[in-house]
C-alpha cells in the first residue's frame, strides 16, 4: 500500500465513524431520509456562505452549510405544523428547492470558481489526499484533519449527552415533564448531523454520506438490543464497508465512494437476512420451527383421544391423518417422522401407537 | 393566597389550532387522593395531564403544584404517558426504561449508576416484573409494558402520580396489579391522578373523580359527584340509556 492509498482509506473510516453516530438516532427517530434532505440543502449555505466569504476553500462554508442544515430542518417542522403536509413530503419539498436554488446560484454567479457541480455531487476521495494542512509540524491531508475534528465533536456529545439523547429518543414527554429541552437536544442533534454531513461530502460526495449515516445503523439494529451496542457495532459497519468498498473500487478501478456505498448495502443485506434473531433466515427457522412443533401436538393430541377405543385401527393410521387434519400425505409422513425421531409414538406405523413420553407430552398439551 | 393543594388548576383553557380543547377548568386535588379523570373521546383528558406536566401551553389560566409553577416543582411530579406513544422496538431493555425515571434526580450530563440500577429493580420487583429486567422491550406483553412504565414512574418517587390511561389494553391480572400499586401509593400520602376509560371500576378504584367534556362537569368525592345525573352530563344521551339498563351508579 502506498502512503496514499492509507490515508484515503483513513479518510474513508474517519468518514464512516463519524457519520454512523449521529446515524444511529436518525433511524431511530424514524429521519433516516432527514440526512438525505440535509446532505442536499447544504448547497445552498455552501453558495451563501461563499458569496459572503468569497473563497472556495473557506471553513467557513461548513458553518454556512451547517446552518442551511439547521434551516431545512426548522422549515420541515414548520411546514408539518400546518398540518397539512405529512413528514416525508415536506422533506421532499424543501429540500430540492434549497438545493436548486443553490445550483442556480452557482449557474449564475459563480460559474468560473471552483464550486463545479460534478464535486458538489459525487465528491472525489480519491484526490483527497492532494489537500493537504500542516498542525503542529504534522503534514496530513486536510480531511484526515477535518473528519477527525468532527468525529471528535461526534463523540464528544455523544458522551456528554448519552442519557439525554436516549430519553428523548425513546420518550420525547417523558424528557420534556423531567425538565430535560427535547427541542434543544433535537436541533443539537440536527446540527451535529448538518456539519457531519458537510465536512464528510466535501470528500465522499453526499450519497455514500448518506448511505453511512443509514445502512450501518439500519444493519446495527437487526444484530443488537443495547442502544451502545448498536452504536459501536454501526461504527463497526461502516468502516468495514468503506475500506471494503475502497478495495472493491481499486479492484474494479471504478469510483470509490460508489462502491463504498454499495458495499454499505451489502452489509446492511447481510444483517437483514442472517441476524440471529432478526434476520429473515432466523424468522423462517422459527416459524418452520413453530409449524413442526404444532404439527406434532395435533398428532399426539389426535393420536391419544383415540387410543384404546374401538376406531383406533382406524382412526390412528397413517392415511386416516390427511381426512381429519387435513395434511397433504407428504406432511402426514413428516409430522410423524419428527414425532418418531423425537421418541413421541413408536417406529411401528400400522396402527400409529404413542409412546410413554408421547401420552405425557399429549396430557401436556390438553392441560396447557 | 398560596395554594397548598398538590394540583391546583385555576381557569384552564387549552386550545389547538384557536379550537378549545379544554374551556375554562378549575380543579383542586387534596393531598393522599387517588383520583380518576373520565369523560369521552376528545374531551381533553390527555389534554389536562399534559398541561399539567406543562408540555402544553395553556391559553388562559394557571396550573400550582404545591403553590408552585410546574417548573420549580418537577421533582414532585412522576409521569406515565400512554404506553402507545414510545416505540417499544427501540434497542433498550426494561430495567434501563425503568432507570430512565431517575434520569430528572441526575439532572443534565451525570450518569446513572448502582444506586439507579437497584432502585430501578426494587420498583420492577414492586409491579412484579423483577425476572424481567434484561428483556428486551419489544419482546414485553403490553400489560407489561404498562408495568414497566409504572416502575419508571415509581423510581421518580414522587409526591404526585400522573398517569395516562394506564389501564388500556392491559389484561385484568395487571389491572388488579397496577390498582394495589395505585392504593399503595394513596396510602402513603402521595396523590394519584389517572386519565381512566371504565366507568364501571370508577367507584371501586377511586375515591375522587373528574367529570370532564372540554369543561369541568363536576369534580369532587366518587359518593357526591359519579351520579347519573352528571355522567349523562358529561357523555351525553347515549350513555344515559346504557347506564339505565345496566347498573345505575
Amino acid at each position: 500500500m502506498t502512503p496514499f492509498q492509507v490515508e484515503i482509506q483513513v479518510i474513508m473510516a474517519l468518514v464512516a465513524a463519524a457519520c454512523a453516530l449521529p446515524g444511529v438516532f436518525l433511524v431511530l427517530r424514524r429521519m433516516a431520509l432527514m440526512s438525505d434532505a440535509i446532505s442536499h440543502s447544504v448547497l445552498f449555505g455552501i453558495v451563501i456562505a461563499f458569496f459572503i466569504v468569497r473563497e472556495a476553500s473557506s471553513p467557513l462554508l461548513i458553518l454556512g452549510a451547517a446552518a442551511s442544515g439547521v434551516l431545512t430542518v426548522w422549515l420541515v417542522e414548520t411546514l408539518l405544523r400546518t398540518g397539512r403536509v405529512k413528514e416525508d413530503a415536506a422533506m421532499g419539498l424543501v429540500f430540492p428547492l434549497l438545493f436548486s436554488i443553490g445550483v442556480i446560484l452557482i449557474a449564475l454567479y459563480a460559474e468560473n470558481v471552483h464550486l463545479d457541480i460534478d464535486t458538489v455531487l459525487l465528491g472525489e476521495v480519491a484526490l483527497a489526499p492532494l489537500n493537504r494542512f500542516t498542525l503542529l509540524g504534522i503534514n496530513l491531508p486536510l480531511g484526515v484533519w477535518m473528519m477527525s475534528g468532527i468525529l471528535f465533536i461526534n463523540l464528544a456529545l455523544l458522551l456528554l449527552f448519552y442519557k439525554e439523547l436516549k430519553l428523548s429518543t425513546f420518550d420525547t414527554e417523558l424528557a420534556a415533564a423531567l425538565g430535560f429541552s427535547p427541542a434543544l437536544l433535537h436541533y443539537a442533534l440536527m446540527t451535529v448531523v448538518s456539519v457531519t454531513t458537510v465536512g464528510a461530502f466535501d470528500h465522499v460526495g453526499p450519497v455514500l454520506v448518506v448511505a453511512l449515516m443509514i445502512a450501518p445503523p439500519a444493519a446495527a439494529y437487526l444484530l443488537t438490543e443495547t442502544l451502545w451496542k448498536m452504536l459501536a457495532l454501526s461504527v463497526a459497519i461502516g468502516v468495514v464497508a468503506a475500506i471494503s468498498g475502497y478495495w472493491l473500487a481499486n479492484t474494479l478501478d471504478t469510483n470509490i465512494a460508489g462502491a463504498a456505498a454499495t458495499m454499505t448495502g451489502v452489509f446492511f443485506l447481510l444483517a437483514l437476512l442472517f441476524a440471529p434473531q432478526r434476520g429473515l433466515l432466523a424468522k423462517a427457522l422459527q416459524r418452520r420451527r413453530r409449524r413442526q412443533r404444532f404439527a406434532v401436538e395435533m398428532l399426539l393430541v389426535h393420536l391419544h383421544s383415540h387410543e384404546g377405543t374401538a376406531g383406533e385401527a382406524t382412526e390412528n393410521c397413517l392415511a386416516h391423518l390427511t381426512g381429519e387434519l387435513k395434511w397433504q400425505p407428504a406432511f402426514a409422513q413428516a409430522a410423524v417422522k419428527w414425532a418418531q425421531q423425537q421418541g413421541l409414538i413408536a417406529e411401528q406405523t400400522q396402527p400409529l401407537a404413542l409412546t410413554d413420553s408421547g401420552r405425557t407430552a399429549a396430557q401436556q398439551v390438553l392441560n396447557r | 393566597m398560596v395554594s397548598e393543594y398538590p394540583i391546583h388548576v385555576e381557569d384552564l383553557t387549552v386550545a389547538y389550532h384557536d379550537e378549545p380543547v379544554l374551556w375554562d377548568v378549575d380543579l383542586q386535588v387534596p393531598e393522599g387522593t387517588l383520583m380518576a379523570i373520565v369523560g369521552p373521546n376528545g374531551a381533553g383528558k390527555s389534554t389536562l395531564i399534559k398541561t399539567i406536566l406543562g408540555l402544553m401551553e395553556p391559553a388562559a389560566g394557571q396550573v400550582l403544584i404545591y403553590g408552585q409553577g410546574y417548573a420549580q416543582q418537577r421533582q414532585q411530579v412522576a409521569y406515565v404517558p400512554q404506553r402507545g406513544s414510545v416505540d417499544w422496538d427501540f434497542p433498550t431493555s426494561a430495567l434501563d426504561v425503568v432507570m430512565m425515571g431517575c434520569y430528572g434526580r441526575l439532572g443534565w450530563f451525570r450518569r446513572p449508576a448502582g444506586r439507579e440500577r437497584a432502585a430501578a429493580r426494587a420498583a420492577l420487583e414492586r409491579v412484579g416484573m423483577q425476572d424481567f429486567a434484561a428483556r428486551q422491550i419489544s419482546q414485553l406483553s403490553g400489560g407489561q409494558q404498562q408495568r414497566v412504565f409504572l416502575a419508571r414512574a415509581l423510581v421518580q418517587d414522587a409526591r404526585i402520580y400522573m398517569m395516562d390511561e394506564p389501564f388500556q389494553g392491559v389484561d385484568a391480572l395487571t389491572e388488579k396489579a397496577i390498582v394495589s400499586v395505585l392504593q399503595d401509593l394513596r396510602a402513603q400520602g402521595r396523590t394519584v391522578v389517572v386519565v381512566h376509560h371504565d366507568l364501571d371500576s370508577v367507584p371501586q378504584y377511586f375515591d375522587r373523580v373528574l367529570l370532564l367534556n372540554v369543561r369541568a362537569v363536576a369534580a369532587g368525592p366518587v359518593a357526591e359527584v359519579f351520579t347519573p345525573e352528571n355522567i349523562r352530563i358529561t357523555y351525553g344521551a347515549k350513555v344515559k340509556l346504557a347506564l339505565k339498563n345496566g347498573n345505575g351508579h
